[in-house]
Order: structure tokens, then C-alpha cells, then sequence
């Protein structure tokens, strides 16, 4: 409870992370709180294509969307797919990290698979599967954690083979602990911070990559994400003609962009508190 | 009574380079409440000898241990890793070297020794964290119930080691395996925990492993002296000290500041490539031609002092 107080404290005095924190929330309470917020029902249809006006803020999309409703519940897609997705990868690459760095053998064979996962280039075969599975919200997040896993197995991985020879650890065995009882009590807890930080950057990528996919036409067709409405808005045949982009691309856009930047800094932050050597470095 | 007894104990570790042999044909016997010194300089495989008694070694190490290590009837070697894990904290325990890295930073030092408790002793926490701060008491640390609730970096360096013989002693080990724990501490604390090793091992055996042989000539009986991996010399403390017969322990002697700081000249030996013959010949003045080529054995030279030097050969 002290460790968290005074982390706190010390998160406090980094600005970048206040900020990114400050928008984080900001988006979250809108994912939470979209029904409340958004002043239509994002699938309800209206006058199509209509500019700004007192009763569409931001305009309707072509078939008569409320661009502003979709946005906010596109908030709710995206920060849903990326969150889960962080934390069920997440989970999974911690236990395979805590496994593989601790038992040499098993280590072996995980981190051959690790490491054909790695050589693999990410996006591109994401697209290439997400072309060949039928798009849901469902099977986007199944290849996000297909994908994602590795990358955190491979750093817990490293941070345990350092962990495990620390003499603490010598002397819980001492004591006549076991593996799995050293691994939850004595070296899990070590690694948590690093867990932490992993979660922030995989929500980041997933956010960025979901709304790859969908911009592509890849994602789920009748899910209304970020992505989603580029996509539809740059698939429009006069969208940058006209200035039918303005408020229906550029809002969607900036929404994707804030948030990875929220993130970003919120990680940056976390990674300087976890990481004594980067502190006073400033970064940008 | 006889509480451990090592037969021909030998620890090797492969490695690129060679073979490491660490410990080379030990036997050593370890009376009930008897206070054994194992001295020797850095890298004579004293730590290696007290490790491998209760393999406390990193599961996937590559090691070869030989021999035997009879504890209350049971040879140590014979038994499982959950018949080891029964053995290790319960029955005999170590007090690790370097006190300030053997505490999980993470964790508050109370609920480290409760885990040894929570471990043999099946008892719920609250109970376990009662023992903890009781432990605490035993080894003299101020207010004990506050002191339990802090983590390892609010200990001082000698309240880090009290700790650390507090989790050693919570489970009422028979015997006590305490590897340098006077070291890097200063004079006036260094003193202070001797006293308290001494307080609380009344009534259990240790094997005390240590290069510092004013605080061995404090606390044990007897003293055995290790050179490269072997025993070259074992006798009372006090006929160590008084009458040393092997030429390593005299030099050992020697370089005590009180005896005017002689060293040895030379250095030790690599693990790997042991000289032939006498291990210590090239470093010793009183070596002669066989010394390089056969190896002595421990013999008995009169009431219990036993060395393992051909000057002593009578054959």
C-alpha cells in the first residue's frame, strides 16, 4: 500500500503522464457513459450527408449517422478490443514468461515458438488472416492475442532469468520452498511493474492495428469502431472533393491519434518510475 | 551423538572450460550441538560445501554430488526434491551470505520469515506473523511488531543479518549452516551478531563458514581448514590457533594483522586444473620433490588433530 502511495506521488510530478492519463480517462468515461452522452443511437438513420448543424454537431455519414454518436460509441469498441486484448495476452505471455525464464527446458521449447512468432512480421499477417477469417469483433481479438503474446513471454522471460538467480531466491529455496511458491511469492511481484508497462504498449499497438485492419475493410462490418469510419468515410467516392472530411474523417482520426498518444505517455511515464536509469531523461 | 557425517562428499561442476572440482573427497562430522569452523580463502570451496549439503543449488545447474551426507540416519543424497524441501528450513538451515540481496525487497521482512513457518508448519498467517515478530524479538530487533511491517530497505546492514538469522532459526533447526555472516559488517556489529550466533545456537549444531578466524576462534569448538576444494587440517580450536600444523594454516595465520600481516605467497589454485601432488607445493616453503608428486593423506597426528601434509608422514 506505501509502494502505491508513494508511486503515485512520484507518477504525479511527470506531466506527459498526467496528460496521457487525463485523456485516457476522458475516453473512458465516454466508452462507459455512451448511451448517456451520445445524442443519438449511432445505428438510427436521418438526413444523409448533412453538414455541422444545432442538431447534428458533427454531420451525418451517407447513410444518415449521427457522426458524433458513432464516434462516441466507437470509443467503446476500440478501447474494449484493446484492453482486452492486453490483458488476455498480457496473462498469457506473463505465465509463459514466468514458466519459460524459471525452467530451462520448458524455456527451450517456448521460446522457439516465441521466436518463429517473432520472425514473422506482425502486420502484414494479421492482414493476410484477417482477409481469410470472417470479420467479427471476436475473431479480431483472438488474432491480436494470437499475436501479442509472444512479444510480452519473451521480455517476462528475460527480466525471471535474471530474477531467479537473485539470493533471495536462494534463500526462500533454503527455507524449503518450492518452484511454483518462489515464482508466485518471490518473483512474480518483481515483475509486475513490467507487466504493467507491457499492458500500456500492447493496448497501443491493438488500438493502432485494429484501426489499420478496419480502414483496410477487414474489421467487423457492423461494429462501430474508429477504424470502421474511416473506412466507410474514405470509401465515400467525393470525400476529399468535397469538405466532407472535415468532420467526418478528421474527427475519427484525431480520436485514434489522442488516444495512442494518451497511452504512449502514460507508458513512457510508467517505464521512467519502473526504470530508475531513465529518470531526468527527458523524452519526448 | 553424531548429528551429520559427510563421507568422501565431492561436488563437481562441469563447465566450458573444465570441470570445476569444488569439493574433493570430504569427510567431516558434525556432533549434536557441536559448533564446527570451516575456514579457507575465497574460492576454496567452503560455500560449495555448506551448499551441498542442503542442494541448494538452481534446479537446471549442471552438478555431480558423490558421496554421503548422513543427517539423523538419512543420507541427504538419497532423498527426493519433496523429501529435500521437508529437510531444507526445518531441519537444517543456512544463513546466506550477503544479508542485504538475500531479502526479497518487495517483501516486508515479517512476512519473509512467516513464509518459512507458513511452509513447515502449516500454521494460518496471522499465527505465522505472530511467530515472525517473535523471531524478531529473539534476535534483538528493536520493536519488533513495527519493524516486521517494514520492507528490507528500512533495515540496516546488521538488522538485515539479525533478520536473516531469524528466518534461519523460525523453524527450530537442528542444524544451522551460516555461510560468512559476518561479512562486510563493521567491528562493533560484527561483535554484536557473533555474540547473538553464539546465544542462539546453545542448544543446535553450525557449521560456521568463514575466512575471519577471530570470530571462528569466538564461536566453534572445532576448525577445519579447506584448501582447493580439500580438508587439510581439523583439529580444536584452540590447538588451531596454538600449535597449526598444516604450513597453509600457518600462513593463513600469519596474515592476520595481530601476526604481522604475512601473506601467502602465491595465489590459490583454479578449481579446474589442481596442482599434482600436495595441492598447496607451489605455494608452500617447506615443499620437497615428492611433494609434487604424491598426494597426502589426513592423517591423525595425536588427539584429534588430524592434517593432511607429508612433512607429518612418518610412513
Amino acid at each position: 500500500m506505501r509502494r502505491l502511495i508513494t508511486f503515485l506521488k512520484e507518477y504525479r510530478n511527470n506531466t506527459p503522464g498526467l496528460i496521457g492519463l487525463g485523456i485516457l480517462v476522458f475516453f473512458a468515461l465516454l466508452a462507459i457513459f455512451a448511451p448517456l452522452v451520445a445524442p443519438y443511437d449511432p445505428h438510427e438513420m436521418y438526413k444523409p450527408l448533412e453538414h455541422p448543424n444545432s442538431a447534428h454537431l458533427l454531420g451525418t455519414n451517407d447513410i444518415g449517422q449521427d457522426i458524433l454518436s458513432e464516434l462516441i460509441y466507437g470509443s467503446r469498441v476500440s478501447l474494449f478490443i484493446a484492453f482486452f486484448v492486453s490483458l488476455v495476452s498480457g496473462l498469457i505471455g506473463t505465465a509463459l514468461g514466468l514458466l519459460s525464464g524459471y525452467f530451462e527446458r520448458v524455456g527451450f521449447f517456448i521460446m522457439r515458438i516465441v521466436d518463429a512468432f517473432l520472425a514473422i512480421p506482425r502486420l502484414p499477417l494479421i492482414i493476410v488472416i484477417a482477409a481469410f477469417i470472417r470479420p467479427s469483433i471476436w475473431n479480431l481479438i483472438f488474432i491480436f492475442v494470437l499475436f501479442g503474446w509472444p512479444f510480452t513471454a519473451r521480455i517476462i522471460r528475460s527480466e525471471v532469468l535474471s530474477l531467479r538467480n537473485r539470493p533471495y531466491v536462494d534463500a526462500a529455496r533454503m527455507l524449503g520452498a518450492g518452484d511454483f511458491y518462489i515464482l508466485w511469492r518471490h518473483i512474480l511481484p518483481n515483475v509486475v511493474p513490467l507487466i504493467i508497462v507491457q499492458l500500456i504498449m500492447e493496448a497501443r499497438h491493438v488500438i493502432l492495428a485494429e484501426s489499420g485492419l478496419s480502414f483496410l475493410g477487414l474489421g467487423d462490418p457492423t461494429a462501430k469502431s474508429w477504424g470502421m469510419i474511416l473506412h466507410y468515410a474514405f470509401v465515400y467516392p467525393t470525400i476529399f472533393i468535397s469538405d466532407l472530411w472535415k468532420w467526418w474523417m478528421l474527427p475519427a482520426g484525431l480520436c485514434i491519434t489522442f488516444t495512442i498518444l494518451s497511452l504512449t505517455f502514460i507508458g513512457y511515464a510508467l517505464e521512467e518510475l519502473v526504470n530508475p536509469r531513465l529518470r531526468g531523461i527527458t523524452r519526448i | 551423538m553424531t548429528l551429520l557425517e559427510i563421507t568422501s562428499l565431492r561436488t563437481w561442476f562441469p563447465t566450458r572450460e573444465g570441470i570445476v572440482k569444488a569439493v574433493n573427497t570430504v569427510d567431516l562430522e558434525i556432533e549434536d550441538k557441536e559448533k564446527l569452523g570451516l575456514i579457507g580463502e575465497t574460492g576454496s570451496g567452503k560455500s560449495i560445501l555448506g551448499m551441498s549439503i542442503i542442494r541448494l543449488f538452481h534446479p537446471s545447474a549442471k552438478i555431480n554430488i558423490e558421496g554421503k551426507i548422513v543427517y539423523k540416519g538419512k543420507d541427504l543424497l538419497r532423498l527426493n526434491k519433496e523429501e529435500m524441501r521437508g529437510i531444507r528450513g526445518k531441519e537444517i538451515a543456512m544463513i546466506l551470505q550477503n544479508p542485504a540481496t538475500s531479502l526479497n525487497p518487495v517483501l516486508k521482512v515479517g512476512d519473509q520469515i512467516a513464509e518459512a513457518i507458513q511452509l513447515h508448519q502449516g500454521l494460518a498467517k496471522r499465527a505465522a506473523s505472530e511467530k515472525a515478530v517473535e523471531m524478531l524479538e529473539a534476535v534483538k530487533i528493536p520493536a519488533p511488531d513495527k519493524m516486521a511491517n517494514k520492507y528490507p530497505h528500512e533495515f540496516s546492514g546488521g538488522m538485515k543479518e539479525r533478520a536473516m538469522i531469524a528466518m534461519a532459526l523460525a523453524c527450530d533447526p537442528s542444524l544451522i549452516i551460516a555461510d560468512e555472516p559476518t561479512k562486510g559488517l563493521d567491528v562493533t556489529i560484527k561483535m554484536q551478531v557473533v555474540k547473538l550466533l553464539r546465544e542462539v545456537t546453545k542448544q543446535r549444531s553450525m557449521l560456521f563458514i568463514t575466512h575471519d578466524l577471530g570470530v571462528a576462534a569466538e564461536v566453534c569448538d572445532n576448525i577445519a581448514v579447506m584448501y582447493a576444494g580439500e580438508l587439510v587440517e581439523y583439529a580444536k580450536t584452540e590447538d588451531i590457533f596454538k600449535n597449526p600444523l598444516h604450513p597453509y594454516t600457518q600462513g593463513f595465520l600469519n596474515s592476520l594483522p595481530e601476526r604481522g600481516l604475512k601473506p601467502i605467497r602465491g595465489m590459490s589454485p583454479s578449481l579446474i586444473n589442481l596442482p599434482d601432488g600436495c595441492r598447496f607445493h607451489p605455494r608452500c616453503d617447506y615443499a620437497t620433490g615428492i611433494c609434487k608428486t604424491r598426494h597426502p593423506e589426513m592423517a591423525e597426528i595425536g588427539n584429534g588433530h588430524f592434517v593432511r601434509c607429508l612433512l607429518y608422514d612418518r610412513s
